[in-house]
């Protein structure tokens, strides 16, 4: 279209579109796949490189209603983290996104997150997190909070599974949270972590409208609002972008990613260092304590080696290997035959 | 006096896990074995590692059954706990070697057998001081002892010795000194027996090798092409991902040293299922291996890799079930778990190998197969194949080119497009059921789909729509009536004029081929046929057919094969009769024998029953 904004690809923020969304008018998710599709656009990633990847839930659903050029691999309840291990090792160049819900991710897949994590397999993960079970229509899941109200009454007395401080224990190198309301934080979280190598994990409060927006709920869009608590504001500076930032010495922090792209987090009132895990930790209880929702990025670590690095994989993706490099020559199985007469 | 048998002979070990018997049972083992006698090995273990019975068999056959023999002609009784049982298992006549360092109880003396006592309490002490390596090494004395009373020279032994432990000559030098020291003690004492002699047999295993399923399994794999394996362990099938962690390396690294190949173990065998699909979704090859607990959890992920069709190879090595059951003993009781693997409406395509040259072989085919069909497939091992030692011809590896299916590349989509073709992920352009595939990293702007296990249509959109759904599932049905033609198909030995036929698969073999000599010996003429994969082909059908009657040898307790013949073809049910053998133990020839004459008895009796009443019914 005449006058749209293409970016390095040629390509408009329309072609990251998907399929029209079936979830309620409202629902956090939306404003979350909007926000996916803004930092896909934004990073000029081309749709034919990208896989994503999702469990089963509402949540799940929405990567049919972003990018539709791109393969999508809807898996069953949980094994999101697992398929996409698989299919990272069979194909590293490829970029993967991965969307679940809470139930998803705290509940039946907590397992295979955690490991996931453990081996921090490289992909952009995003939960949507809204404290309930929207597909199976509003059961508590593991991340409600205690003390918040169901929609018929009951109230959950049950400590909930902070995932951002999960990850961080659990090995994820790069952790943020984010608001679904917060396209300015979130879609330059998502920008950071596309260009990550290794777990990059992103727990972004969404709320259910439908079954979990009442008076009593701790993760209602109004109650969430006003306890947000942002620890800086972020901005992505992509690597071929060679653009000097209003950058403030001592308010300011310079992030660099392992493809030369930056985040600059903009202070908010208080110091705070990404790179200091128990501090990320520390940061994370003091708020929940208090009730806040931290966001921002939380915790990021360069250093540590991606999964596929740690098991020394050759450079041409597993899958594009031709039958020359996968099937041994013959002589080495008269070797081996001739250790089996021994 | 008796003459002594030549190379017959079934010798029990019966020991305790966890003190080194394996050693000192695979040491005798390979020592017949290169004496070129036939011979096989069982090994029935437990699970556990330390303390618990352990009895190992190793049979030299001169007519070359590979199956468990019925008989026990020699135990070396060496488990305390056990011995009372043990002088029960060996055959009157038979011969009993125990441990004299302490005399023998009362309760462990019965009559018709021979006792023959070697001190390898007291022997090993003055060899050996005190030390953990005293117990293990008190195991060589009855190596040494059977040496010496059944014909195996010394110099066999060392040559044995040096193959096994090649660069520590040490570790030779200890062990033999022990062998020497039973095989001294038997021919001071002036021992001697008269039931068996084992006579080497110039060249007779030359160009045979000694290996395991698991083993072959793995090399079948690795020489297929497999590039990600993903497992959990589990007894019997953990060998198989270890053995291709230990050959990868060796097999599969690039000029820079780099991997062609990924293996993961997995925190569970959901995970490894999972990564199985998501890199088979991707385009890679890809396998799991596991035993039943694992394929129980495995079931989910396998429904979803059967509707959203991906490629996935799963090895199964059977063990005792349901639950935990008996993890260290074989049973073929998973086969229904297989072929209708997951909820809703499944049915998968099994490989059965029967011995190392066809594991090796379905191994690598199964990963064509797998890519053709795009679906899981099965291997179906058991513990008996998979972990007990076979001597076999070498393996060889069938060079032909991969079968990535009906994959579609950027090119030629670009070509279809041309010609006005259209990509259309799930739709049956051919009739066969089986529609095209992309992969991720395919580059045309028409290459991407969109996978899930919720309903779709043709063009893998989401769709609850009743046609949709329906045409889904009937298609899936065609594509499995297609893979009839693809599966390899049975082998099939006649004798002339038989009326009766049997059927076995996997480790059943080589008892079925013994009890079928045996049969033959008392009368009974008997063809058969090798099940080597599900689903059943027509030759299988004809073979029913053509019979009277047909007895199908599984190691179950319920039919779980027949049941699938009788699913298939309702009209030749009434032909099939059962033989099941589900003790947890490798299936031996006398059973098949005892269980087909008892259905022949019945069989008559039933025939004059029937006769009688229909006499009756005219009167
Ligand atoms: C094995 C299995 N168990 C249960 C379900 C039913 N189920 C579907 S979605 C869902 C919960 C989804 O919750 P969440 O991941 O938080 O997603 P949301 O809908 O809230 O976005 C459940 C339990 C299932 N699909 N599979
Ligand atoms: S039920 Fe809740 S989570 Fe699901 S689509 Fe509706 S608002 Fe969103
Ligand atoms: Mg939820």
């Amino acid at each position: 279209m005449a006058g749209e904004k293409v970016n390095r690809i040629s390509l408009t923020e329309k072609d990251y579109q998907g399929a029209p969304t079936t979830m309620c008018r409202g629902c956090g998710h939306d404003a979350i796949s909007a926000s996916v599709i803004r930092a896909f656009f934004e990073s000029s990633v081309d749709p034919r490189k990208v896989i994503k990847l999702s469990g089963i839930g509402c949540s799940s659903k929405t990567p049919a209603y972003f990018i539709s050029q791109s393969f999508g691999f809807n898996a069953v309840h949980g094994r999101m983290s697992a398929v996409a291990t698989g299919a990272n090792l069979a194909n590293h160049t490829l970029i993967s996104i991965g969307v679940s819900g809470d139930g998803d991710t705290a509940a039946i897949g907590l397992g295979n997150f955690c490991h996931m994590m453990r081996r921090n397999v490289n992909i952009t993960y995003i939960v949507e997190n809204n404290g309930v079970y929207g597909l199976t229509k509003g059961q508590f899941s593991a991340t409600a909070d205690k003390g918040s109200v169901m929609k018929g009454g009951k109230v959950n007395d049950m400590p909930a599974i902070d995932l951002a401080e999960l990850a961080i224990v659990m090995g994820a190198t790069y952790v943020a949270r984010s608001f679904s309301g917060d396209r300015k934080q979130l879609a330059p979280l998502i920008q950071g972590a596309l260009a990550h190598k290794g777990s990059a994990i992103l727990d972004v409060i969404s709320p259910c409208v439908t079954f979990n927006n009442h008076e009593g709920s701790t993760k209602s869009l109004k109650y969430v609002k006003e306890h947000l608590d942002p620890i800086h504001d972020v901005d992505f500076i992509p690597p071929y972008e060679n653009i000097e930032v209003d950058y403030e010495e001592g308010t300011d922090q310079d992030v660099e990613l392992h493809d030369g792209s930056r985040i600059i987090l903009h202070k908010l009132g208080r110091d705070y260092d990404p790179s200091n895990k128990m501090q990320a930790v520390a940061a994370i209880h003091a708020a929940v304590a208090e009730g806040r929702f931290l966001t921002g990025l939380i915790y990021y670590d360069p250093t540590r080696p991606e999964f596929i690095e740690d098991l020394n994989l050759c450079e041409t993706p597993l899958a594009e290997l031709g039958q020359d490099m996968l099937q041994p020559r013959a002589e080495l199985l008269d070797q081996i035959n001739a250790e089996f007469m021994k | 006096m008796e003459s002594p048998a030549i190379n017959d002979l079934n010798i029990c070990i019966a020991t305790e896990n966890g003190t080194g018997s394996a050693s000192a049972n695979n040491i005798l083992f390979k020592a017949i074995f290169k004496m070129g006698i036939p011979c096989s090995s069982k090994n029935m273990f437990p699970s556990n590692i330390q303390g618990l019975p352990t009895w190992y068999q190793v049979r030299a056959c001169a007519d070359g059954y590979m199956g468990r023999k019925d008989v026990i002609d020699v135990m070396v009784m060496f488990n305390d706990a056990t011995a009372a049982k043990d002088i029960y298992r060996v055959r009157d006549g038979g011969l009993i070697i125990y441990d004299d360092s302490t005399p023998l109880s009362p309760n462990l003396k019965r009559d018709g057998v021979q006792y023959l006592g070697v001190p390898a309490n007291k022997l090993i002490q003055k060899i050996v001081p005190a030390s953990p390596l005293r117990t293990k090494q008190r195991n060589m004395i009855y190596v040494g002892a059977l040496a010496y009373l059944f014909g195996i020279n010394m110099e066999t032994i060392k040559e044995v010795l040096e193959d096994t432990f090649g660069k520590k000559p040490a570790v030779i030098e200890s062990n033999l000194i022990c062998i020497e020291a039973g095989y001294n003690y038997m021919k001071d004492k002036g021992f001697t027996q008269t039931m068996a002699r084992l006579v080497a047999i110039p060249n007779g295993n030359k160009g045979k090798i000694i290996t395991d399923g698991n083993t072959t399994c793995a090399l079948g794999a690795i020489f297929g092409g497999v590039a990600i394996v993903s497992w959990y362990p589990i007894t019997p099938s953990s060998s198989l991902a270890e053995a291709m962690e230990y050959y990868f390396p060796r097999l599969r690294k690039t000029k820079e040293g780099k991997a062609t190949y990924a293996i993961v173990q997995a925190e569970d065998e959901i995970s490894a299922a999972s990564m199985v699909l998501g890199a088979g979704w991707a385009g890679a090859r890809a396998m799991t291996s596991t035993s039943g607990p694992g394929l129980s959890l495995m079931n989910e992920s396998i429904g979803l890799a059967y509707f959203a069709e991906m490629p996935g190879v799963f090895f199964i090595i059977q063990r005792g079930g349901p639950s935990t059951g008996l993890p260290t003993r074989t049973q073929q009781a998973d086969i229904q778990l297989m072929y209708y693997a997951s909820h809703g409406d499944t049915r998968h395509i099994i490989l059965i190998p029967h011995d190392m040259k066809s594991s090796f072989d379905f191994s690598r085919r199964s990963f064509d197969l797998a890519e053709r069909f795009q679906t899981p497939v099965f291997v179906m091992m058991d513990l008996d194949l998979g972990m007990n030692l076979w001597s076999s011809d070498p393996l060889v590896l069938v060079k032909e080119p991969f079968d990535r299916g009906k994959l579609v590349t950027a090119e030629q989509l670009e070509q279809w497009e041309k010609q006005g073709k259209k990509f259309r992920r799930y739709f049956d352009a051919d009739g066969d059921g089986i529609p095209y595939r992309t992969i991720p990293g395919n580059m045309h702007r028409h290459a991407a789909y969109f996978t899930r296990g919720s309903g779709h249509d043709s063009d893998a959109h989401y769709s609850e729509d009743e046609k949709d759904y329906k045409e889904t599932l009937d298609r899936l049905r065609r594509k499995f009536e297609t893979a009839r033609k693809y599966v390899p198909e049975p082998i099939i030995e006649t004798a002339d004029g038989a009326k009766t036929g049997v059927i076995c698969f996997g480790s059943s073999y080589e008892p079925v081929r013994e009890a079928r000599d045996r049969l033959r010996l008392s009368g009974v003429k008997t063809d058969h046929l090798l099940l080597r994969a599900l689903p059943l082909t027509e030759e299988v059908r004809e073979f029913v057919a053509a019979h009277d009657r047909v007895y199908l040898v599984e190691q179950n307790r319920d039919g779980q094969m027949a049941a699938i013949f009788k699913e298939e073809w309702p009209e030749l049910g009434a032909k099939i009769g059962s033989v099941l053998i589900y003790d947890g133990l490798p299936v031996t020839a006398g059973e098949i024998v005892r269980q087909i004459k008892a259905h022949e008895a019945n069989l008559r009796e039933r025939v004059g029953e029937w006769r009688e009443r229909k006499l009756i019914a005219s009167v």
